[in-house]
């Protein structure tokens, strides 16, 4: 090693999942077993935590196959509920537009709603260092294939998720994400008006359209008000 | 069956790829004004936002404010542990508890 450091950063990432780890765990769980309840093998299930490794959309994807639905669906879904990551990867731009492509690829494959929040609030106030991204990200995905398998393993006995409350475990992670993110009036404002867009879109708006529809909406009427702030 | 599966992973996989690189590769060539970076500190805010909010508020797909959604109160419930401790794995845990709780009760 070259710098000393690095070591660390990716260590302090590890251990900055630590929290989060019973949330994402439960979600894992709950995933493997909608997942065999929709009929998919262990290797099906394992493999689509592997390669597409993005917790509501696996989520979204097995509950339309339960529905019925036509694989072109279920893909232009995945597409649409997955389009945040435009935006994450464009709020990380500013950090890490400068590093070798190579890890841009290997974090972006990595980059999770979880790893970003981590990730996102440590850039702003650290030196940005990739090797933290890196620690976070693959704790994380380490702890995903792992839980899933487990989820997949208990589904063969036990049933639907939805029993056991273990679907809450996304938007309970997710809020405590969210909440150290909020520290001014504006901040209030923007998650009210985003609420209500994605209440609006999800009531008006063709399957999983509210998704990009709230959170750009909401990302607009957030920087207006910054800019208005700082006129 | 199975092979159809795993076509419908790689399609996913390939998409979501897409998705959390495109940015990526955008900005290796465009360079960031000030205004940008004041609209970005609202991404993660707006994001985690659209998420929960239909979770808590839709979550049988249709609008329910009611002590009926056992989401809803578990929500609310999590919300203030969560701004009172701050304790991550404590939310999940009274979430999950609440919404158990709340199925037995309305089951009796």
């Amino acid at each position: 090693m070259k710098n000393p450091k690095l070591p660390t950063e990716f260590r302090d990432g590890l251990k900055a999942i630590i929290p989060l780890f019973l949330g994402v765990a439960s979600f894992a769980i709950a995933y493997g077993l909608l997942a065999r309840k929709a009929g998919l093998s262990l290797l099906s299930l394992t493999l689509m935590s592997l390669l597409v490794f993005a917790g509501a959309s696996q989520f979204v994807a097995i509950s339309l196959l339960i529905s019925g639905s036509s694989f072109l669906l279920i893909l232009f879904t995945t597409l649409v509920v997955n389009s945040r990551y435009f935006l994450m990867g464009a709020s990380l731009g500013p950090y890490t537009r400068k590093w070798d492509t190579k890890w841009q690829v290997v974090l972006s494959f990595l980059l999770s709603d979880e790893s970003y929040a981590m990730t996102i609030s440590r850039f702003t106030k650290n030196v940005p260092n990739k090797y933290y991204q890196l620690g976070v990200s693959l704790g994380l995905y380490v702890e995903w294939f792992v839980f899933t398998v487990i989820g997949g393993l208990m589904g063969s006995f036990l049933g639907d998720p939805q029993a056991f409350g273990l679907d809450f475990a996304l938007p309970a992670t997710f809020m405590v994400l969210l909440l150290p993110m909020i520290r001014s009036w504006r901040h209030v404002i923007v998650c009210i008006l985003t609420g209500i867009f994605s209440i609006a879109g999800f009531l008006f708006l063709p399957t999983r359209w509210y998704i990009p529809f709230a959170a750009v909406l909401g990302t607009i009427v957030g920087g207006m008000l910054e800019l208005w702030k700082r006129k | 069956m199975e092979a159809e599966i795993i076509e419908l992973i790689i399609g996913m996989a390939v998409l979501t790829f897409f998705t959390r690189f495109a940015s990526a590769v955008m900005f290796k060539r465009v360079n960031i004004s000030k205004k940008w970076n004041a609209l970005m500190i609202y991404v993660p805010i707006a994001v985690f936002t659209t998420i929960i909010v239909p979770a808590l508020l839709l979550p049988k797909e249709k609008l329910d404010i009611s002590i009926n959604n056992e989401y809803l109160i578990a929500g609310l419930i999590s919300l203030l542990f969560a701004y009172k401790t701050k304790n991550l794995v404590g939310t999940v845990i009274i979430g999950i508890s609440v919404i158990l709780l709340l199925r037995f009760a309305f089951s009796l």
